[in-house]
């Protein structure tokens, strides 16, 4: 299991998994504590009508046409919440709802419009991804990881991820101070001159970029999930950011890693012949880690209940 | 062709749809706007994700004792169960730990709907080569209904609808203030409970036509859409159950008009349209409302201003001000006041060296309180108090106005 296959076949789409687990994660944090933890399942709603008018538009399925699609979406979708909700003093949840699904539905109606049938795109794959299929066959063993010529045919999408993955971490150190101001007191963080308007705005646009390079790898079902869960479960740890911070990104990479393995080698395991999805199973660990969360965290209930 | 649709002349499973997705939405609308009322839209969203699995155990659960499984009321019984225990997910993680409902939506949703997919992934194994289709549920399929299906969901849809007529007194009162409901010694977590029951059963019932993940919608833009036309909760029902059942039938007359036009999706676009309506042209909540109202209101504070420049004799500069007099005939084109322009002039700068006085005398305080620069002072104080009042006034003032 450790072998030259395992490098080939699991190595990948493990670090593909762990990188866009750990790059939604981060923004999840924050969007979690701001009580916006629905923006990231709005968002990956939305992806799919930006993939389709990508591919309308361009004609070809590509990555860099289809993620600027799904980013251009994204942007239209939290315009339209942010005017509904001012114009016609619609409450966000309720906004967020009418906007990502109206989009869907168009995404769907174009999908099924254009001809797409000599290429393969189509919901299922928006939704769950293909994270199995991300594999390394130039991967003979761990000694490859050495050799140029052999990293060259990785699958693009790690370095995609990688550095999403970066750019998130590195935002999220850049703006550490305004970002934790304007969470937890905006009154505050405005009277000291944060631009309160303009932090929440990029963190949102954070979470869109890591939503949209994560769906391409892993499918948005994924993307919610790494959105929600690990923050979720971390908040149940500690009354401390750094700390659950720290402890989001360990769930996040916990449920990537059990998830993958318990999709791939779980079913031989029990008998079975196939693998089961991948992107699926990631998403059930990370809720079995977060209901153990909710059952045994240490910080599990409100302050000043017992 | 289209009004062939609209007519129910498109043939046997066109009509069947039609008439199903009409009464879907009217159930789903009428439902929806007690979420919406309550600030709790995004639950429908934890609900239909959660269905995902049941509808993969209970084909799992008939394929193992021998049946077809895809006889339909058994799915639906299988998404009833476990979206239903997705809910209780959503209010135990709500009430017991200190996430926020949104957060334990997100969990509920996505985590559901993860194992769905898992789910699926070993029906594909087990039933290699058999197609289950159950992929269909997804976005809803209604290429293949049978008059079973079709009784299924106008049953189920005159249920809910009954129980919504039956609970609406005491949802309502839930939905707006919990507190005072359970002042009022009403059980709120059982009507909570019951509201996000009546959710998930149409969620269930919908999962046919227009699929898990656009139910929701059906749910929350008629709801909304109907706020914008009424402050009352019956109206605002009504209306609901009446842009939900509009969107149901047109969009499924749309649909069966050519290939390529889903059902699902084209009643969520035709929804998103009466909604997006709305938006714009409902009298009071209205955008176009605004406007005019901003406009009407823009114009007042103009003409009054321009009005008292007049009595002083200051010069007006300001454009839109000079138009909107013009406009009104308070002035001639080159600036001069005409007869009628000098009298309202006078009469507004009467009124402003009234409400001078009353601000400046702390026994008006009360009537002081509705100064706003615009409201004339004969709408606050009766004739009596304005005749007390002008004692006040110096000499210069009352000829003023006296004048007109």
């Amino acid at each position: 299991m450790m072998g030259a296959e395992f490098v080939a076949l699991s190595l990948p789409p493990i670090l593909i998994g762990i990188f866009a687990a750990v790059a939604c994660a981060l923004p999840g944090n924050f969007l979690l504590l701001r009580k916006q933890a629905l923006i990231g399942d709005a968002i990956s709603h939305v992806v799919l009508p930006g993939i389709v008018g990508a591919f309308l538009v361009t004609g070809v399925v590509a990555a860099w046409p289809m993620m600027i699609g799904a980013g251009v979406a994204a942007l239209i979708a939290v315009g339209m919440i942010e005017a509904i909700r001012r114009l016609g003093g619609i409450e966000p949840g309720a906004a967020m709802g009418v906007v990502f699904t109206t989009l869907f539905a168009a995404g769907v109606l174009l999908l099924e419009q254009s001809d797409t049938s000599t290429v393969h795109l189509d919901v299922e794959h928006a939704l769950y991804g293909n994270l199995e299929s991300l594999i390394w066959l130039d991967g003979m063993g761990w000694h490859s990881l050495l050799d140029a010529g052999a990293l060259r045919g990785l699958p693009p999408e790690l370095p995609r991820m990688a550095l999403t993955l970066l750019l998130v971490i590195a935002l999220t150190w850049l703006f550490w101070r305004p970002l934790t101001l304007s969470t937890f007191d905006e009154g505050f963080a405005r009277s000291l001159g944060v631009p309160v308007g303009a932090v929440g705005l990029g963190l949102v646009i954070v979470a869109a970029i890591a939503a949209v390079a994560a769906f391409d790898a892993v499918g948005s079902i994924i993307v919610i999930a790494m959105f929600i869960c690990p923050p979720a479960a971390a908040r149940l740890m500690t009354n401390r950011l750094e700390v659950q911070i720290a402890w989001s990104v360990t769930f996040a990479t916990l449920s990537a890693v059990l998830g993958y393995v318990l999709a791939g080698y779980g079913p031989l395991w029990l008998g079975f012949q196939d693998a089961v999805s991948a992107a699926g199973m990631i998403a059930t660990v990370s809720g079995v880690i977060l209901a153990l969360a909710a059952v045994f965290g240490p910080c599990r209930t409100r302050a000043g209940t017992a | 062709m289209l009004l062939e649709a609209l007519t129910l002349q498109l043939g046997y499973n066109a009509t069947l749809v039609t008439i199903g997705a009409a009464l879907l939405g009217l159930a789903a609308g009428a439902t929806g706007t007690f979420l919406f009322l309550g600030k709790r839209a995004l639950v429908s969203d934890a609900i239909s994700h959660a269905t995902l699995p049941g509808v993969a155990l209970a084909f799992m659960a008939m394929v193992a004792l021998g049946g077809d499984g895809r006889a339909l009321p058994g799915l639906l019984l299988g998404s009833a169960i476990s979206s239903a225990v997705g809910l209780l997910c959503v209010s135990a993680l709500t009430n017991r730990t200190r996430l926020s409902e949104d957060a334990a939506i997100g969990a509920v949703l996505s985590v559901f709907f993860g194992l769905g997919v898992v789910l699926l992934t070993v029906i594909q194994s087990m039933s290699s080569g058999r197609q289950a289709g159950l992929e269909s549920f997804l976005l809803g399929s209604t290429a293949g209904m049978l008059w079973t299906d079709a009784l299924v969901i106008a049953l189920g849809g005159a249920l809910v609808l009954a129980l919504v007529a039956l609970l609406r007194r005491p949802m309502t009162m839930v939905a707006f203030d919990p507190e005072f409901a359970a002042g009022a010694g009403m059980n709120v977590r059982r009507i909570e409970l019951a509201m996000m029951g009546l959710a998930l059963a149409i969620t269930v019932v919908g999962l046919k036509i227009v699929g898990l993940i656009l139910i929701v919608a059906l749910l929350i833009i008629p709801a909304v859409a109907a706020r914008f036309w009424s402050e009352r909760v019956d109206h605002v029902v009504l209306l609901a159950g009446g842009i939900g059942g509009v969107s149901g039938y047109v969009g499924a007359a749309i649909s069966a008009t050519a290939p390529g036009l889903p059902t699902g999706p084209i009643v969520v676009l035709v929804a998103f349209g009466l909604f997006a309506l709305s938006l714009v042209l409902a009298p009071g909540r209205g955008v176009l409302a605004a406007i005019l109202r901003h406009r009407r209101f823009q114009a007042r504070v103009h003409v009054r201003q321009g009005l008292l420049a007049l009595a002083q004799g200051q010069p007006i500069y300001e454009p839109l001000t000079l138009r909107l007099m013009r406009g009104r005939g308070l002035i001639r084109a080159d600036g001069v006041a005409t007869k009628a322009g000098r009298a309202q002039a006078a009469r507004a700068l009467l009124d402003e060296r009234r409400w001078q006085l009353l601000r400046s005398d702390p026994a008006h305080e009360e009537a002081a309180a509705h100064y706003d620069g615009l409201t004339p002072l004969e709408s606050v104080l009766t004739p009596d108090q304005l005749r007390a009042l002008d004692r006040g006034l110096r000499p210069g003032d009352v000829q003023a106005g006296a004048l007109q």
